[in-house]
C-alpha cells in the first residue's frame, strides 16, 4: 500500500510542478499579483510531495518489501540499515528521485530566503526550477518508476553493489547531487532575468552566494568520489578520468568560471550576456552529466540504445531545456549592455583570462569524453580517449592558470599597470621557481622539470596568496569574510597542486608474490607479511592479510587489506588496507592466493596524497566562508533553518 | 552593417553549437552498433603473433585451432571492459575457452586489473601497440571474436557481450555452427541476466 501512496505522491507532485512552471510566468506576462503568488505554496507542496515519495520508497527498503521491484534489485535481508537507506539512491530511478528531492529542497530555499526579492522575479524563478522538476516527475513516472511492483515478490531480494557498501560512497551522491542541482538556482535566476529582460548588477548578487554554495557541495563531492575510489577500488589512484568522474567534473570547471564572472558582473557590470551563458552552461552540464551517469551514455555507446524509451526523453529533455535557454540567450541578449569599461591589464581582464582557462579545460574534458560517442554518430569507428590525453591537457592549462591566481586577486579593477604587478610579484616570483627547481634536485639529486614546475607553482600561489593577506592584514581593516573564502579557497589550490606534483612523482608501487614470513623495502619502509586469516563481517566473509610496517627496525603499524565476498553474490571485493598520516600513504591491496600459501599483493607508498583532497577542503571552505559574509548573512541563516526542518521532516 | 551581423552570429552561436551537438547524439541514438560489419567473418582469424601477458613464450592464430574459442578484445583503461567482466568470468565458469586480448594497455595496469577482477582466461596475449588489432579490425574495446575449431572467424561483438542483444547475436551464431557447448554456457549466461 504504502508503495502506491508514494507512486500517487509522485503523481501529485508532477501536477503541482506543472502548475507551478505555467500560472506564475503568466502571472508575471499580466502582472496578476494573485497568478504570481501561487509559485511560493506550489513550491512548498510539491517539496512535500516528493519528500512523501521518498520517505515511502526509504520505508519500502527499511521493512524489506521485496515486491518493489527497485527495492528487490538492490537490497536482501542481511544488509545493513545504513545501506538499505543509501540504497534508495544505489542505481538508476532512485536517484532520479533523490535528485528531484533535492531540486525541491533548493526550490524552496530560495522561495524563503529571497523574501526581498522582487516578486515577479521570484514568480519567474520559481516557475523555471518547477519546469526541470516537471521533466525529471516526467521522467520517473513514464519511463524509470521506482515503484514499479513484481509478482510474486521474491523471498529475498538481490544486493546493494558491493562497491557501493562504504560511507563514503553512500554520502557521495547526495553531496554530488547538492552541487549539481545547485547550479539550478543560478540557472533559473538567469533564465528569469532573461525573461524580464532585466540583467543588471543586483541579479549578480542574487545568484551569487547560490552559485558558490552550490559549487562548494559539488566540490565536496567531487572530492569524496575521488577519496573513496582511492580507498575502495584497490587501484592506487585518486583520479581515472572515466566518464562518471569526467561529468561531474565538466560542471565544476564551469562552475567556477562562473563564480568568477559573476565576481565582475556584480562588482563592474562587465559580461553580463557571458556570465548568464556560464549559468546555463554550467547548468547544463550538470544534467547531461547526471544522464551521462544514470543512462549509460557512454559507460558503452551502446547502452544508450538498450533503452531506447530514456534515451529519448534524455534527448529530448535536453533539447527542451538546453535549447530552449540558449534560444532564449539569443533572443534577449541584445538588449543587454555592459556598461562598464577598463583597460586590457585589469582584474576585469584577469577574470576573464581565468573564464577562457576554465573553459578550455571544460572543453578538453568535453570533448575527451563524448568524442568516441560523436565518432560512433559519424560511423567512423570507435575510439577512446585515455588518460594521456588528459594528463597532457592539464599539464598545458595548468601552468597559465596558476600564474593568473597569483597575479588576479592584486590587479586593480578597471585598470592597472605592469611595472607595479611586476615589481610586487617578482622576488615572489623567482623564490618559488628556484626553490621549486632546487626541491626535486634535493630529493633525489638530479634535475627534474616538470616535478619541479609543479612545486613552483605550488609555492607562488601559497605565497602570493600569503602576501597579499599580509598587506591587507597590515591595512588594519576588517577584511570581508567573501575576501577570505578567497584566500582560502586560492590557497587550497596551492595544497592540492603541490599533492598532487609529488604523488605523481614520487610514488612507489609494486605488485608482489608474498609468502607468510617474507617482507619488502619500499622507500624505507618494511612490509611484512604475516599470514591470512578468516575473517567474518555483517554481510560478507574476507581473507585478511596481515602485514607489518616496520621502519629503521620499528614496528610503526599494522595493515590489514582483506578480500571480501557478499554473502549475495559469489565475485570477489577488494578492500585495500591503508595507513595514513598527513605526509604519507602506505597502502596495501590483496590479490589472488596464489600456491602453496603464497599471496598476490599490491603495495604502494604515496607521499602528500592526503594534500589533494585537503587542498579540496580548503576550496570548499572557502566558498562556505565567502557565501556568509554579511552581505549575504541574513540569508544564509534563514537557508540554514530552512535545512534543518527539512532534515527533520524527511 | 557587418558589425549587426557580428552581434546577432554571436548571439545565436551558443545555440548553433548545442544544435549540432544534438543532431550528433540524435543520429547516436539511432545507430544500432550491432550493424557494423565485418569483413573477417567465415574468413581465417589473421595470422599474428603475440607476447604472453604473464610469462614467456608466444601465441599465434595455430594455437586457435582444435577449440571452439572465445577472443575477447579488453583493456585496464575500457570502462565498459569492467562492466562485462562478471559475465566474461561467468563464461569461463562454465568451461568455455576464452582468450584475453590486451589490447593498447600496460602489462602493469592490464596484470593489476586482473587480479582485482579476477582472471577468466586460459590465456592472456598483449598487443600494447595495437597493430595486431588492426589486423583484425578492432574498433575498440571490448570486442569478441568466435573463432571455430578450425581457426575461422565465425562472430564478432562490438560492445560488452552482456547486454541482451548481443548476447542474443552470438547465441544464434553458435546455434548456427551447432557450438553445443559455448551455447548452454551462453544460453545460461542469458538467464542469469534476465533475472
Amino acid at each position: 500500500m504504502i508503495p502506491e501512496l508514494g507512486h500517487f505522491a509522485l503523481i501529485i507532485a508532477f501536477a503541482i510542478a506543472i502548475v507551478q512552471s505555467v500560472v506564475p510566468l503568466i502571472g508575471a506576462a499580466k502582472n496578476d499579483a494573485a497568478l504570481i503568488s501561487i509559485a511560493r505554496p506550489a513550491a512548498l507542496v510539491q517539496f512535500l510531495f516528493i519528500g512523501l515519495a521518498y520517505a515511502a520508497l526509504t520505508h519500502a527498503f527499511i521493512v524489506h518489501d521485496f515486491s518493489v521491484l527497485y527495492v528487490s534489485q538492490h537490497s536482501n535481508m542481511v544488509q545493513p540499515l545504513m545501506y538499505r537507506i543509501s540504497g534508495v539512491w544505489g542505481s538508476h530511478e532512485g536517484s532520479l528521485l533523490l535528485w528531484t528531492l533535492i531540486l525541491s529542497i533548493w526550490t524552496i530555499a530560495v522561495a524563503v530566503y529571497s523574501r526581498n526579492l522582487p516578486e515577479i522575479l521570484m514568480a519567474r524563478v520559481l516557475a523555471v526550477m518547477a519546469m526541470i522538476s516537471t521533466g525529471f516527475l516526467a521522467f520517473m513516472l513514464f519511463t524509470s518508476n521506482p515503484f514499479e511492483r513484481i509478482f510474486p515478490a521474491p523471498l529475498d531480494g538481490n544486493e546493494l553493489n558491493p562497491l557501493l557498501q562504504d560511507p563514503g560512497l553512500a554520502i557521495h551522491p547526495p553531496m554530488l547531487y547538492m552541487g549539481y542541482v545547485g547550479f539550478s538556482v543560478a540557472f533559473a535566476f538567469a533564465v528569469a532575468a532573461l525573461l524580464g529582460g532585466k540583467l543588471d548588477a543586483t541579479w549578480a548578487r542574487w545568484s551569487r552566494p547560490w552559485t558558490t554554495i552550490a559549487w562548494s557541495f559539488l566540490t565536496l563531492g567531487i572530492a569524496l568520489g575521488s577519496w573513496w575510489a582511492y580507498n575502495e577500488l584497490g587501484w592506487g589512484g585518486w583520479w581515472f578520468w572515466d566518464p562518471v568522474e569526467n561529468a561531474s567534473f565538466m560542471p565544476w570547471l564551469v562552475g567556477t568560471a562562473l563564480i568568477h564572472s559573476l565576481a565582475s558582473t556584480e562588482k563592474r557590470g562587465v559580461f553580463k550576456s557571458w556570465t548568464v551563458l556560464l549559468a546555463i552552461l554550467a547548468f547544463s552540464l550538470s544534467l547531461l552529466g547526471t544522464f551521462i551517469v544514470r543512462s549509460g551514455v557512454l559507460v558503452s555507446v551502446h547502452a544508450f540504445a538498450t533503452d531506447p524509451a530514456r534515451g529519448v526523453f534524455i534527448l529530448a529533455f535536453l533539447v527542451i531545456v538546453v535549447g530552449g535557454s540558449l534560444a532564449l540567450y539569443a533572443w534577449r541578449s541584445a538588449t543587454v549592455v555592459s556598461y562598464g569599461r577598463f583597460l586590457w591589464f585589469s582584474r576585469e581582464s584577469a577574470l576573464l583570462l581565468n573564464n577562457i582557462i576554465f573553459l578550455t579545460a571544460a572543453a578538453a574534458v568535453f570533448v575527451g569524453t563524448m568524442y568516441p560517442l560523436v565518432v560512433d554518430a559519424f560511423g567512423i569507428g570507435k575510439i577512446s580517449v585515455g588518460r594521456p590525453y588528459f594528463d597532457t591537457m592539464f599539464s598545458l592549462v595548468a601552468i597559465p592558470l596558476l600564474l593568473l591566481i597569483g597575479i588576479g586577486p592584486v590587479v586593480r579593477w578597471k585598470g592597472d599597470n605592469w611595472s607595479r604587478i611586476a615589481r610586487v610579484s617578482a622576488i615572489i616570483f623567482i623564490t618559488s621557481l628556484v626553490l621549486g627547481l632546487l626541491l626535486p634536485f634535493l630529493i633525489e639529486e638530479k634535475l627534474n622539470v616538470s616535478t619541479g614546475l609543479g612545486l613552483a607553482g605550488a609555492l607562488w600561489v601559497a605565497l602570493t596568496t600569503f602576501k597579499d593577506l599580509f598587506i591587507r592584514l597590515s591595512q588594519k581593516v576588517r577584511l570581508p569574510l567573501s575576501y577570505i573564502g578567497m584566500i582560502m579557497a586560492h590557497f587550497g589550490v596551492a595544497i592540492f597542486v603541490a599533492g598532487v606534483t609529488v604523488t605523481m612523482t614520487y610514488s612507489e608501487e609494486k605488485d608482489l608474490r608474498m609468502v607468510p614470513g617474507s617482507s619488502y623495502n619500499i622507500s624505507g619502509y618494511d612490509f611484512r607479511f604475516q599470514g591470512v586469516r578468516k575473517v567474518q563481517g555483517a554481510n560478507y566473509t574476507a581473507d585478511e592479510a596481515v602485514i607489518e610496517i616496520w621502519r629503521d627496525n620499528e614496528r610503526s603499524g599494522e595493515l590489514l587489506p582483506q578480500k571480501r565476498v557478499y554473502s549475495g553474490k559469489g565475485n570477489p571485493m577488494t578492500d585495500a588496507s591503508i595507513d595514513k598520516t598527513l605526509f604519507r600513504d602506505l597502502y596495501a591491496a590483496l590479490g589472488e592466493e596464489l600456491e602453496s600459501g603464497a599471496w598476490s599483493m599490491r603495495v604502494y607508498y604515496k607521499p602528500l596524497i592526503r594534500w589533494i583532497w585537503l587542498g579540496c577542503l580548503f576550496m570548499t571552505a572557502g566558498g562556505v566562508l565567502a557565501v556568509s559574509d554579511r552581505r549575504y548573512r541574513q540569508t544564509v541563516k534563514q537557508k540554514f533553518n530552512l535545512k534543518n526542518s527539512v532534515a527533520s521532516s524527511t | 552593417m557587418q558589425n549587426k551581423q557580428s552581434t546577432v552570429l554571436r548571439r545565436f552561436m551558443p545555440l548553433i553549437v548545442f544544435a549540432a551537438l544534438v543532431i550528433f547524439l540524435a543520429i547516436g541514438l539511432t545507430l544500432n552498433p550491432r550493424l557494423v560489419p565485418s569483413p573477417l567473418i567465415d574468413k581465417p582469424a589473421p595470422e599474428f603473433e603475440l607476447p604472453l601477458l604473464y610469462g614467456e613464450g608466444k601465441f599465434t592464430n595455430k594455437d586457435l585451432i582444435g577449440h571452439v574459442t572465445l577472443v575477447n578484445v579488453w583493456a585496464s583503461w575500457c570502462f565498459a571492459c569492467r562492466q562485462e567482466h562478471e559475465g566474461v568470468k561467468y563464461l569461463s565458469r562454465n568451461g568455455v575457452r576464452i582468450i584475453g586480448f590486451n589490447y593498447k594497455d600496460e602489462p602493469q595496469n592490464a596484470k593489476a586489473w586482473l587480479t582485482k577482477l579476477g582472471n577468466p582466461y586460459q590465456t592472456v596475449v598483449a598487443d600494447n601497440d595495437g597493430r595486431v588489432g588492426i589486423d583484425w579490425g578492432v574498433y575498440g574495446a571490448p570486442e569478441t571474436f568466435l573463432i571455430d575449431q578450425n581457426g575461422i572467424i565465425r562472430h564478432k561483438v562490438i560492445g560488452p557481450l552482456t547486454s541482451v542483444d548481443q548476447l542474443d547475436d552470438l547465441i544464434e551464431a553458435s546455434q548456427k555452427e551447432n557450438f553445443d557447448g559455448l551455447l548452454k554456457a551462453l544460453k545460461s549466461l542469458k538467464q542469469q541476466l534476465v533475472e
